[in-house]
């Protein structure tokens, strides 16, 4: 593309690879309430969780039964607290925080009328939205981040600093092994969440309503969620994006299985990428009536 | 990059519809793919079934005839096929095993399913798969086969043919194969290699059924299930009369005296003989079966209910049983096994355990016959069955065998050699245990490719044999725990009555492949039945019986110490670091028969510990991953190329007109429909030269707004050319730069103050901070201390000033105003005419700069502007400098107003001049 400089005049010094540095983007995000909200929730709700089990007196059935689940090992110390923290947030809240920093990013802008002067600056589309997305990303990815860490530290402070105990056998995994097979959970339910981004952002470009493309995206997940609860759908359950979404307990199994983490990972990531292809291709094209 | 988007233009359509075509088709090709991959299952072809009777001969002499139910499942198509036999159940009929018929002959094999002699729809009587009896109507099924047109022989009368069963399905299967060299493969489900073991297990090394404990509560359901078979529905066509005259009494009543007397008299001569001879002291109750209206024997052969009832009476094996069950057991003729085997065994089996498919593994390949050994999940006590695994294996393996050359659309997992299906460990999604298969190339047998040695510690303890042998500890629960689902866990030991030892926590995992071995030193001056188990202690100290497995040994009365090497109960198991290994001896077992004279024992441990079988070559396989796992990203990015290159929006150079540089703006013949088919702008021509405020002047709906969207690169124009300073205005064209806009009102992020809204919006264009003009433009805006709150408490007109200083950022050399005075108070309005006037006239380097107003305040337009266009319905009616237009009018807005209001298409059109 030609910089296509003002020979003289104020128009000069524009190009349009300056525009919108992603630096700016992050501040107009930043300082927003809902921002703020989310890394709120994000950093209290360990702490919520772990005083609910102060007052529920501990998980109960924690009696060494064989086939103990992930919530009655909860308290066994920040490890296994994490690791429950990540399993109680999987299906709805880190769907919600993805949802709300892609889906809002573009459509807030809408209905701001802000979206308008950032095109007539120009910011040129595909551009806009590249840096949107790659803040709007950041973003999903600093919340989806800081709530397992934020939960090793509630559970370390609150539990000890002890092996981590698989769920459903009587293995237990040391603290450097057990880090390890959490960072590749926490690394899985990255890319499964990248369905709901891609989801997200399509319904933002698409709309003026930021509620509206959050809770569209929400919602799509959760018919998801509910299309993969019917059995009698068989295999075509496999093609639901949420159907592989709890596939990183797999890597909390004594081995770790790789096979349904790879295909869960590869379903959510091709969704991305047309869903995001698309959203490029609508907004480039669209009349901005905002 | 330009040649190729040319290139690219001329293969993809363009236009509207193509556009939706095209992503019509990147999504159609995702789904297809998607689509494709779940549903690349075999295609599923007809399958033809046919139900029959076959009359077969049986009997020590061949005499006797039965009459089988039989259903006959062949493939789609006209050719040969290889036959395969699937045998059902004890207890059960040919009904059991027909979604399997199905799927096989799917699959491409012609199926026979019957119901044995004695079950269903079939005359004849339970003899327990005796070689006389079922073996014999197996005989004559496979010669039933050869004689089928859509069966493939390898010699007249000898057809290609398989034969598969679980359990009684089982037993047959092996046994058939063994007396029946025309059968060419056998799948063995959860069957035994000897009866008289599994049902008198004695796990003393060495130790034979004789001395056997009487697996009492296994074999009394099996008996009842036998006893309780339903009778034949339909009249037998010929052979035995048990089936004639039936009164059909209902499945589960405990039989009638039908059966009881069709035993009797229709199975001639020599099965009453054999009656007769089974036992003297139980003729009595049979013969009173008949007569009584209740039937102790239901469908049994009399031979065998007496046998039966024998042993269940006394607890205690006879040599008559022993023989009887022998003869009805593989292992009676090991020589023989021949066939390729594939065994399956279930690891959650109190009937028949590993250590059974491990004799007919051993008995098969001292012949040289190709094995494979599978253990599952399930078995006879419940646990996940497996079954489409079990299934596909079965497949695989005929295929194999039978159909040579033909490769199976699926290899299961664990195929090679020895497979094991483990517990990995819990799913939370829904509580289920998750399973994997680790396989090796080779079966080790019980003792492992290898031995290890864990010391268990503990002094010698009495154990009491409780009075009436209750109550009885619980190792698992037949019958019970299938039905309820129940798998292992379920386990009690009775305080008093066992012996525990235990290990040191372990070291390092064990991974148990086999059967563990102890030595322990008994005195039993009353003799003794005693019950080892393996536990596993966690951390936590809670005992876990990893398999529903008991080794049961027998001790003759000795006022002296004994030594006896316990073989325990097979199993894959896998007991974790840290973990103890916790033995215990108990007297009772409540699956088994066990003495009811009170007495005390002693047991302690003889040697150094416990011996653990493990086979390290197992490894874990994984399912393998379906070809759309490699496949769905490809065609994933390239439907995402598609989506964003087909119908791609002409990008043409920014291509300048140097002619018109120096002019603000031209607009010409600029055209716009909105989606509901409105022409909001029809051909409209504007031109703004250096130095003029010009009036955008109009009704609501004139097409004002329209055209400034598109001024500002917001809509797309379906006709015309904008050009600002001589470039061409598209949406994100770099002329925009040199354009200062709002229109339709503010646009700032209402959580930022009204300073950062300018900075970052101006830091957003990418320009230099410096030529931003801050100080000038925030002067303009006026706001005050206001300026520093957040935009979200401004009123209306503050925010209407920000928005004009935002659009004042930079100096720009055009600037377009929309409705600038709205929101204004009257001295405020004054203020924006002279700010106006004094941009327009001003610029940098001596040149002048240009406005845009559009407003419906028309004297201020009046006093403000130089020059005005006037729009209606899309069109512009008139432009000219302010004077030209007023005219003979008395003001600008009497003659707007008549301009309007004359008709469209009659306006006159005033000259431009400029």
């Amino acid at each position: 593309m030609t910089t296509a400089e003002a020979d003289r005049g104020p128009g000069a010094g524009y190009s349009p690879r300056r525009t919108l540095p992603l630096r700016i983007e992050a501040i107009r995000q930043l300082r927003r309430r809902r921002t703020m909200l989310a890394f709120g929730i994000m950093l209290g709700l360990p702490w919520i969780l772990a005083a609910a089990f102060e007052l529920g007196g501990g998980p109960s059935g924690n009696n060494g039964n064989d086939t103990v689940g992930l919530a009655h090992l909860a308290t066994d110390g920040g490890l296994n607290f994490a690791a429950f923290s990540l399993f109680a947030a999987t299906g709805f809240l880190l769907v919600v925080a993805v949802a709300l920093f892609c889906g809002d990013t573009v459509a807030s802008e809408a209905s701001w009328s802000s979206l308008r002067y950032l095109l007539a600056a120009p910011v040129p589309r595909a551009r806009l939205l590249r840096q949107k997305l790659t803040v709007a990303l950041g973003y999903s990815l600093a919340a989806v981040v800081v709530f397992p860490v934020m939960s090793l530290a509630a559970g370390t402070a609150l539990y000890g600093w002890h092996p981590l105990r698989l769920p459903g056998s009587l293995v237990v995994l040391p603290p450097g092994t057990a880090l390890a097979r959490l960072g590749i959970a926490l690394a899985y339910v990255v890319v499964t969440l990248l369905f709901v981004a891609g989801l997200a952002f399509l319904l933002s470009v698409s709309t003026d309503s930021p509620l509206g493309a959050v809770g569209g995206a929400v919602g799509l997940a959760i018919v998801s969620t509910i299309l993969d609860a019917v059995t009698a759908l068989g295999n075509w359950r496999e093609i639901l994006p949420t159907h592989w979404q709890y596939a990183w307990l797999d890597a909390l199994q004594p081995q770790v299985s790789w096979p349904s983490m790879i295909e869960g990972a590869v379903i959510s990531a091709s969704y991305a990428v047309v869903l995001f292809a698309f959203a490029f291709r609508r907004f480039a094209r669209k009349d901005i009536v905002s | 990059m330009n040649r190729l988007s040319r290139l690219g233009r001329r293969w993809w359509p363009r236009g509207r519809r193509a556009r939706v075509v095209s992503v019509v088709v990147a999504l159609a090709v995702v789904a297809a793919a998607v689509a494709g991959g779940v549903a690349a299952s075999s295609a599923p072809g007809p399958v033809a079934e046919r139900n029959l009777r076959i009359s077969v001969a049986d009997g020590p002499h061949g005499n006797q005839h039965v009459s089988l139910d039989a259903t006959f499942f062949t493939p789609s198509g006209t050719g040969r096929a290889p036959a395969i036999l699937l045998a059902h159940g004890f207890g059960e009929t040919k009904d059991a095993v027909k979604p399997e018929a199905e799927s096989l002959a799917r699959d491409g094999f012609a199926v026979l399913t019957w119901s044995a002699r004695g079950f269903g729809a079939s005359t004849g009587q339970i003899a327990l798969d005796s070689p006389d009896y079922e073996v014999k109507d197996v005989k004559g099924l496979v010669s039933w086969l050869a004689t089928q047109p859509r069966v493939r022989l390898d010699h007249p009368g000898d057809p290609r043919v398989g034969i598969a069963g679980d359990s009684y399905g089982g037993g047959i299967a092996l046994l058939a194969a063994a007396y029946d060299h025309r059968i060419d493969a056998v799948v063995g489900q959860s069957t035994w290699n000897n009866l008289a073991t599994a049902l008198f297990p004695n796990a003393e090394a060495g130790g034979g059924p004789a001395d056997g404990v009487f697996k009492r509560q296994w074999a009394s359901l099996l008996f009842t299930a036998g006893a309780g078979a339903a009778e034949p529905s339909s009249p037998g066509s010929g052979g035995s009369g048990s089936s004639g005259g039936s009164s059909g009494s209902a499945p589960g009543s405990g039989g009638s005296g039908q059966a009881g007397s069709g035993a009797g008299s229709g199975s001639s001569g020599s099965s009453g003989s054999a009656a007769a001879a089974g036992g003297p002291g139980t003729a009595g109750p049979l013969a009173a079966g008949g007569a009584g209206g209740g039937s102790l024997c239901g469908r049994f052969l009399p031979r065998v209910c007496a046998m039966y009832q024998e042993v269940a009476q006394s607890g205690k094996p006879t040599p008559q049983a022993v023989s009887m069950l022998e003869a009805s057991s593989p292992s009676s003729v090991p020589s023989r096994m021949t066939a390729p085997t594939l065994l399956v065994q279930g690891e959650q089996d109190s009937l028949f355990g590993l250590d059974q498919a491990d004799a007919n593994y051993q008995a098969l390949r001292r012949n040289g016959a190709p094995a494979d050994m599978v253990w599952f999940a399930g078995g006879h006590d419940g646990g996940d069955q497996e079954t489409a695994r079990v299934e596909s294996l079965t497949a695989a393996w005929f295929h194999r065998w039978l159909d040579h050359g033909a490769t199976p659309a699926k290899t299961p997992a664990g195929q090679p050699g020895f497979a094991v299906t483990r517990a990995l460990g819990l799913d939370p999604t829904d509580n289920s245990v998750s399973l994997g298969v680790a396989a090796a190339a080779r079966y080790p047998g019980l003792d492992g490719t290898r031995q290890r040695t864990v010391r268990l510690s503990g002094p010698g303890q009495p154990v009491v044999n409780p009075p009436g042998g209750a109550p009885a500890a619980i190792s698992s629960m037949p019958g019970v725990g299938s039905a309820l689902g129940l798998s292992s866990g379920l386990s009690a030991d009775m305080p008093g009555q066992f012996a525990a030892f235990l290990s040191a926590p372990l070291p390092t995992p064990v991974q148990l492949t086999g059967s563990p071995t102890v030595r322990l030193r008994v005195t039993a001056p009353h003799g003794a039945t005693l019950f080892a188990k393996l536990y596993d202690q966690n951390q936590g100290g809670t005992a876990t019986l990893p398999a529903p497995v008991v080794a049961p040994v027998r001790v003759p009365p000795s006022r002296s110490a004994r030594v006896v090497t316990v073989r325990l109960g097979a199993m894959d198991y896998d007991f974790s670091a840290g973990d103890r290994l916790r033995l215990t001896v108990a007297t009772t077992d409540s699956g088994y028969a066990t003495s009811p004279n009170a007495s005390v024992s002693r047991v302690a441990l003889d040697g150094p510990g416990i011996t653990m079988p493990e086979d390290p070559s197992l490894t874990l396989v994984s399912g393998g991953l379906p070809w759309w796992t490699w496949a769905l990203p490809v065609v994933a990015v390239a439907a995402a190329v598609l989506l964003l290159a087909a119908g791609r929006r002409r990008r043409t150079r920014d291509d300048a007109d140097p002619d018109l540089a120096d002019v603000p703006l031209v607009i010409s013949g600029l055209a716009k429909k909105y989606k509901d088919g409105h022409l909001a702008v029809d051909d409209v021509s504007i031109r703004v030269e250096p130095g003029q405020i010009v009036g955008l002047l109009g009704p609501n709906g004139a097409g004002k707004t329209t055209t400034l969207r598109m001024l500002m690169g917001l809509l797309w124009p379906d006709a015309g050319v904008i050009t600002v300073f001589g470039q061409r205005v598209r949406p994100g064209s770099a002329a925009l730069a040199r354009l200062g806009s709002f229109v339709e009102g503010p646009g700032f992020l209402p959580h930022l103050s009204g300073r950062a809204n300018l900075d970052l919006y101006w830091r957003a264009t990418g320009r230099p901070a410096g030529s931003a003009n801050f100080e000038e433009v925030l002067a303009i805006a006026g706001l005050g201390d206001a300026i520093d709150r957040p935009v979200r408490t401004y009123s209306r007109g503050m925010g209407q000033r920000l928005a004009i200083a935002q659009a004042m950022l930079g100096l720009p050399d055009l600037l377009v105003l929309d409705e600038p005075m709205n929101g204004l108070d009257p001295p405020q309005i004054r203020e924006m005419r002279d700010v106006l006037l004094r941009y327009a006239a001003s610029g940098e380097h001596g040149g002048k700069r240009a406005v845009i107003v559009s407003s419906h305040l028309l004297g201020e337009v009046e006093q403000t502007c130089t020059h005005v266009v006037v729009m209606s319905r899309g069109r512009r009616l008139a432009s000219g400098p302010v004077a030209d237009i007023v005219g003979e009018a008395r003001d600008l807005e009497e003659a707007v107003l008549k301009l309007v209001l004359v008709p469209a298409g009659g306006a006159p059109e005033n000259g431009e001049r400029s």
